[in-house]
């Protein structure tokens, strides 16, 4: 649907004023007046109370107890299995994404058919519905009774299902305005020179595409490790076999275990930093080509 | 452009039609067909149970409540990052991301951590002095703001961008002040990015539930908010209820996607 929601980076490293582009500064230049610099205190204290003070106190209190707290954590066999559970579900949704994601971006962009706008609508229901709705929504098809045979709510396949749903849209909508500006000419040229159209696709339209699979991908398994929401319902969060990092934390919580919820929330944390970094670097690399 | 063969074409379709259909499609199909399986009775049914008439109306406050904190901060952030140069700039570029890889649940220990009452860092300070946030609205706010923190910012930055600072300018050196060239000139160019992210922080606002669980104590009529009462409700076998309130928050969010789809092409122009 948008940069918003595909989580692409903003980048805001462009100089504010032309002159600022030809130099190359080795300290940063400060051009607030006054009343900006007034605006951007206001605003630092209001995100430093929401953001940063609480995400560093998950930190410290993960911290207090040293390594040796986190090896309990991660050493109690549920704990362990729901983090095995979260990531094997995590890599194998985001790699069906990654093959269903790009043939419905291309569908899309290349292909016309009646009913095509509906489908780009629809694709952008998952993002637009509320999770805990998402995983209702899921247990009517795939619950109880349901209506084609596939029980799959409160087993493994629940997760795989509830986090395919939440995620559907990172790689489509990555792709798909790359896809829209491609250059058709080089693939005549190739047509004209006689490669076909499987060359075609493997050597010139993959690889301009992998850059925005690429994000989509780690968008979409960075939101699947962290998912909550549909999972309540669907996967019945059962210890040690469809339990997933999200509710292992949520249940340290609710018995106020706040140190060992924050040693296994700040283990998440890192991968999300990791997956920020990541990506930040795959964009820059192709900003720099482009 | 490289046609593809028919048959791979068709495949193709079949694949991304199907996999769209099974997954999301039919299920939503599923959740409204059920919602009014006894006509209206489940609708009915809900709208006058009191429970969930004030947790749609908890949904409701908080998220207007979350939506203004983050229009005025996404706004402010936005104009700071694009109009000026100070030192951090670029670490606060990267910081403003951070909610939205951040797991829900995270997010609401986070907050607990800080503002609970018992030993919070600034909880117990806030608690001697009659505030409480944890298990409170001021949490649930908070909770929906950081979730839906980035939204405007990401919808404003590169529309700020793209318009450059010339009219500004221009407008500065005809004498206007700073708040008159911002009402006048800035705000006006990017109205329509700003209503899009308000649509888009106010459906997520509205169905945020993981961070809402942790920071709630989920008391029914008091900080149970919509999206907790349809898990409420549907634990507790009331399953006709549970459709409607997910029915109700799915029409609020089907709301903002065609709001969206409308307003879309007018940001392009």
């Amino acid at each position: 649907m948008s940069a918003a929601l595909t989580g692409a980076t903003i980048d805001t490293a462009g100089p504010a004023s032309p002159q600022g582009g030809r130099t190359r500064r080795t300290t940063p230049r400060n051009t607030l007046t006054p009343g900006a610099g007034v605006g951007l205190g206001l605003a630092m204290i209001w995100f430093s109370l929401l953001v940063l003070l609480p995400l560093s106190a998950i930190v410290a209190r993960a911290a207090s107890g040293g390594w040796s707290q986190y090896y309990t954590v991660l050493q109690n066999p549920q704990t362990w299995n729901a983090v095995q559970l979260t990531v094997t579900q995590s890599l194998v949704v985001t790699l069906i994404n990654v093959v269903v994601g790009t043939v419905i971006a291309w569908v899309l962009v290349r292909d016309r058919f009646w009913g095509q706008r509906l489908l780009n609508v629809i694709i952008d229901v998952p993002f637009a519905l509320p999770t805990v709705v998402a995983g209702l929504v899921l247990l009517g098809l795939y619950g109880p009774n349901s209506p084609i045979g596939v029980e799959w709510a409160f087993t493994p396949n629940a997760v795989t299902l509830a986090l395919a749903f939440v995620t559907l849209p990172f790689i489509v909508r990555t792709v798909q305005p790359v896809l829209e500006e491609l250059d058709t000419d080089v693939e005549q040229a190739a047509a004209s020179l006689g490669a076909s159209r499987p060359t075609i696709f493997r050597r010139i339209i993959l690889p301009s595409l992998v850059p925005a699979i690429a994000s989509g991908a780690a968008l979409s398994f960075a939101r699947a490790i962290s998912e909550y929401g549909s999972l309540v319902l669907l996967s019945g969060n059962r210890p040690n076999q469809t339990e997933v990092v999200s509710v292992r934390v949520l249940s340290f919580i609710e018995n106020g275990n706040y140190s060992s919820a924050a040693a296994l929330a700040s283990v998440m944390l890192f991968i999300a930093l990791l997956v920020i970094v990541v990506l930040d670097i795959v964009q820059r690399r192709v900003a720099r080509r482009g | 452009m490289v046609s593809t063969s028919t048959p791979t074409k068709w495949a193709l379709r079949a694949v991304a039609v199907g996999y769209v259909f099974f997954l999301v499609a039919w299920p939503v199909g599923l959740l409204i067909r059920r919602t009014f399986e006894g006509g209206l009775t489940n609708l009915t049914d809900a709208l006058t149970d009191s429970n969930v008439v004030s947790a749609l109306a908890l949904t409701g406050k908080v998220a207007v409540a979350a939506v203004l904190i983050n229009l005025v901060f996404g706004v402010t952030i936005s104009m700071l990052l694009v109009r000026y140069d100070f030192p951090g700039k670029r670490v606060l570029s990267a910081l403003v991301d951070v909610p939205l890889s951040v797991s829900p649940v995270v997010v609401g220990l986070a907050l607990v951590l800080v503002y609970n009452g018992r030993d919070g860092w600034l909880g117990t300070g806030l608690e001697d002095n009659g505030i409480s946030v944890i298990f409170a609205t001021p949490g649930l706010v908070m909770a929906t703001c950081f979730v839906a923190l980035p939204l405007v910012i990401r919808e404003v930055v590169p529309v700020l961008t793209e318009i450059g600072d010339e009219q500004e300018q221009a407008a500065r050196s005809l004498g206007a002040n700073a708040p008159q060239t911002f009402w006048r000139i800035t705000l006006p160019s990017i109205k329509w990015a700003v209503v899009y992210g308000v649509v888009l922080s106010l459906a997520r606002s509205v169905g945020e539930f993981g961070a809402v669980k942790v920071v709630s104590d989920n008391v029914a009529g008091k900080t149970q908010t919509a999206t907790l009462s349809v898990e409420k409700s549907y634990q507790n076998f009331a399953q006709g209820e549970a459709y409607a309130i997910a029915f109700l928050l799915v029409m609020v969010c089907v709301a903002s996607l065609i709001v969206v789809a409308l307003l879309r092409p007018k940001v392009h122009d």
